[in-house]
């Protein structure tokens, strides 16, 4: 067969959004920033409000989030995205407003922001990668590293005595009066994947219709910080990450 | 003309917001102003002061160590600003809760017995209008009217019931007050 | 004539905001320059202009709040005093990076720490040669009255997006909490969406227009020849403010062959004390620095050669003398006169520091 008679549009079964840039992506293969990067760019352009969209990009892996989504982007102090969306929102009530936040920068130095602009009912959406572990520093603990877990700052394994314990800060944000929607996903099977790309529409619907903060954590691998496969990752991620930051709606209202 | 004022007593006597009237009256007039109060936790309930400046030209230094005229209600007060009235200036004071009264020979002293007066009137919160009226009768470098003007100005549309009461204050003041 | 209101200088900030068309303010409770925030919420400026304001939960959330506003090339603000502003100098240093306008007034209080409420003028350094990290710069405006307080706000706000910069009202304890009369200006509505587009698509965010590519607002250039490029262009902008912004006044130094600098409230304190002086005999001026950044450098140079002797009069321990003294580079003997911690000095006091100084 002709090739051209395979590459016609009757036939196409996947395409790039056209909301994400060609860009080559930084993160390391395995890494699972480029699949919400995906899902979030879908959402967008299937919803029709790339000209209506902010991402409030954070300081971490993800910093670079604004050279692969083309929309308008913030590039935030450490922490701080959550205090950007706010006046961003509410200076232009029209516009679909999130921040992209690490483990480190949302649970760590950026409690204050992120609890104050959920507890005041913000109608923003946030997405929080949550992969136990600061990513582009090099692999030190964050705050939602697990008991006994490795890390550059934790090399003996994470201690309760010394570092204190694995912070659950979704079920923190759940118990806010301001957030609508809180719910924890993960993107490392086509299933879980689709699953967390109707949590991202949702929550973009959601800030139209004057509810709340919408808050998305999605459960995640660092291959790089964990020194581990694709594959080992995941499975790491399933056995140890799940049981302790259990997957599904915490809130929806 | 130019008016330097000190005003001193006790948080919550009203001594910020008779200043404020003062400087208000002066604006009736077109005159400049400047109202520069003590600030911070002694508002709530320790001593407190402020210095209103009405003059004719522009005015500079909004802060100053020697006034033409002090008024005093406490007597922490009248020992620190006593000796900070010019020589010819006027001290005018409420003896109420005084044991040192005033002791300088060089400057107008005057007493009103505002305590005694509020209590008459049988409203306490008529005090600080009895010591301004005090003040307007020693020193008219305001008029009565655009000191009612200024009033106005700085009540409250919702408090203007009590302009009458103010008014009546103010000239119960103007009466009581001896020079001594 | 227009209509003369007396207020205190904080009052006037917030007045100001929204009769200049400011689009939002964002702040924390600190004294003394608490009156901005409640002045503002008494208002309600969001029934009538439709001005956001917000009271955050920090400092440092209200400059990144501002941060974010200014991002939308809305005319944003915040206000506080020493302690907050060091919380803010972070949020002030990305602004700086991104060429962002914006207004952050400082109503200064004595430190260093906690310190005391009571006005200081100690934060010259922090606000004139950065405070936050990098090579950057505030303009800087000095308030030494009510209606400069009122009037510098929509003038900031105009240099601010004159030059994509952030911009300070460095005031005090007694600009802030005094009251005088203010004329009131005629007011200016706030940009609509139309007006913002045209004059801030090419970097805000505004939402991605169709003809562009999504803008990007960051401080971030990991790579050093890409850094050093944004580096050089900042300087060479600070050149160009350096060069046409700097505002200052002069009292009686016409004839005068001694000099006080003084900025601020310390300013008009010490006119009092050149009427000592002339009093006197001694033929004394204030050169008053309206702009500390940029300092007026050209107007003090030109001073210099007539001037027996030059005193800075400052409340804090000596921190612009460091300027005057680089300026008048020997020409003059230079002297300084400051009180700390709160104090306010007297023209008197003043005047007695001053005359020893000549006596020497």
């Amino acid at each position: 067969m002709d090739i051209n008679e395979i590459i016609k549009p009757e036939n196409k079964v996947y395409g790039k959004s056209t909301v994400l840039k060609d860009a080559v992506m930084h993160y390391c293969p395995g890494c699972s920033h480029g699949t919400v990067h995906k899902i979030l760019a879908e959402v967008i352009e299937e919803m029709g409000i790339q000209d209506k969209t902010i991402g409030i990009s954070p300081v971490g892996c993800s910093v670079f989030a604004y050279n692969y989504l083309n929309i308008d982007w913030q590039q935030a102090a450490h922490g701080r995205a959550p205090a950007l969306a706010t006046a961003t929102k509410r200076l232009m009530p029209d516009k679909y407003v999130f921040t992209y936040q690490g483990d480190g920068d949302l649970a760590s130095i950026g409690t204050a922001e992120i609890m104050h602009a959920c507890n005041r009912g913000e109608n923003i959406v946030v997405i929080f990668i949550n992969n136990a572990i600061y990513g582009m520093t090099g692999g030190q603990m964050a705050p939602t590293t697990l008991l006994g877990q490795v890390t550059a700052t934790t090399p003996y394994g994470r201690d309760a005595k010394l570092n204190g314990y694995p912070l659950k800060i979704t079920e923190l944000i759940a118990q806010l009066e301001g957030t609508c929607y809180v719910t924890r996903q993960s993107v490392q099977n086509p299933g879980a994947v689709r699953r967390a790309k109707r949590a991202i529409q949702k929550a973009f619907e959601n800030s139209m219709l004057d509810k709340g903060t919408s808050f998305i954590e999605v459960v995640s691998t660092c291959n790089s910080g964990w020194k581990a496969s694709p594959v080992a990752a995941n499975k790491w991620m399933e056995e140890n990450m799940f049981p302790f930051y259990p997957l599904g709606d915490l809130k929806d209202r | 003309m130019k008016e330097e004022i000190i005003i001193a007593g006790f948080g919550g006597q009203g001594v910020l917001f008779m200043g404020r009237i003062l400087a208000y009256g002066g604006i009736m007039q077109d005159q400049e102003v400047t109202w520069m109060p003590s600030y911070g936790p002694e508002m709530r309930g320790g001593t407190c002061n402020v210095s209103v400046i009405l003059s004719d030209n522009k005015i500079s230094s909004p802060i100053l160590s020697r006034f033409d005229t002090a008024i005093i209600l406490n007597q922490q007060s009248l020992d620190k600003f006593e000796k900070q009235v010019k020589p010819g200036g006027v001290l005018i004071y409420d003896p109420n809760g005084i044991t040192r009264h005033p002791e300088r020979k060089d400057i107008k002293v005057c007493r009103i017995a505002a305590v005694d007066e509020a209590a008459k009137l049988g409203n306490a919160k008529a005090y600080n209008m009895i010591v301004l009226g005090a003040y307007l009768k020693v020193k008219p470098v305001v008029t009565f009217e655009n000191v009612i003007k200024g009033l106005r100005k700085s009540l409250p549309e919702r408090h203007h019931h009590l302009m009458e009461m103010n008014e009546k204050a103010i000239s119960v003041g103007m009466e009581a007050v001896e020079i001594l | 004539m227009a209509e003369k209101i007396l207020m205190k200088g904080n009052e006037a900030i917030a007045y100001a905001a929204i009769n200049c068309g400011c689009d939002g303010y964002f702040g924390y409770p600190i004294t003394p320059q608490s009156e901005v925030m409640e002045t503002l919420m008494l208002e309600k400026p969001w029934e009538t202009t439709g001005m956001v304001v917000l009271q955050a939960e920090s400092e440092v959330s209200s400059i990144n709040m501002v941060y974010g506003g200014a991002c939308c090339g809305k005319k944003v603000m915040t206000s506080s005093s020493s302690p907050g502003i060091s919380l803010m100098c972070e949020g002030l240093s990305y602004l700086a990076g991104c060429e962002l306008p914006c207004l952050v007034v400082n109503v200064m209080r004595g430190g260093p720490g906690l310190g005391t409420i009571q006005p200081s003028q100690s934060d010259y350094f922090q606000a004139t040669k950065g405070g936050g990290h990098g090579d950057y710069r505030t303009i800087v405006l000095a308030p030494a009255t009510v209606q400069d307080m009122y009037d510098y706000v929509d003038l900031s706000f105009e240099l601010a997006f004159k030059y994509r910069n952030p911009v300070m009202i460095l005031g005090d304890g007694v600009v802030g909490q005094m009251m005088e009369k203010v004329e009131l200006r005629p007011a200016k509505p706030r940009r609509t969406d139309k007006e913002l587009r045209e004059l801030c698509d090419s970097w805000a965010t505004l939402g991605k227009s169709a003809s562009r590519p999504g803008n990007i607002i960051t401080s971030l250039a990991l790579d050093a020849d890409i850094m050093e490029r944004h580096n050089i262009h900042l300087q060479n902008k600070y050149a160009t403010i350096e060069a046409n912004e700097a505002r200052y006044e002069t009292y009686m130094t016409k004839d005068a062959d001694h000099l006080i600098v003084a900025f601020g409230c310390m300013s008009r304190i010490c006119e009092n004390v050149v009427e000592l002086a002339r009093q006197d005999g001694i033929k004394l001026g204030v050169l008053r620095p309206i702009t500390l950044y940029p300092y007026p450098e050209k107007a003090l140079d030109a001073l210099v050669p007539q001037m027996k002797s030059i005193m800075s009069v400052e409340l804090n321990s000596g921190q612009m003398v460091e300027d005057v003294r680089r300026i008048a580079s020997g020409r003059a003997p230079v002297h300084f006169y400051g009180r700390q911690g709160g104090a306010v000095p007297s023209p008197e006091e003043i005047y007695e520091a001053f005359v020893k100084t000549i006596k020497k």
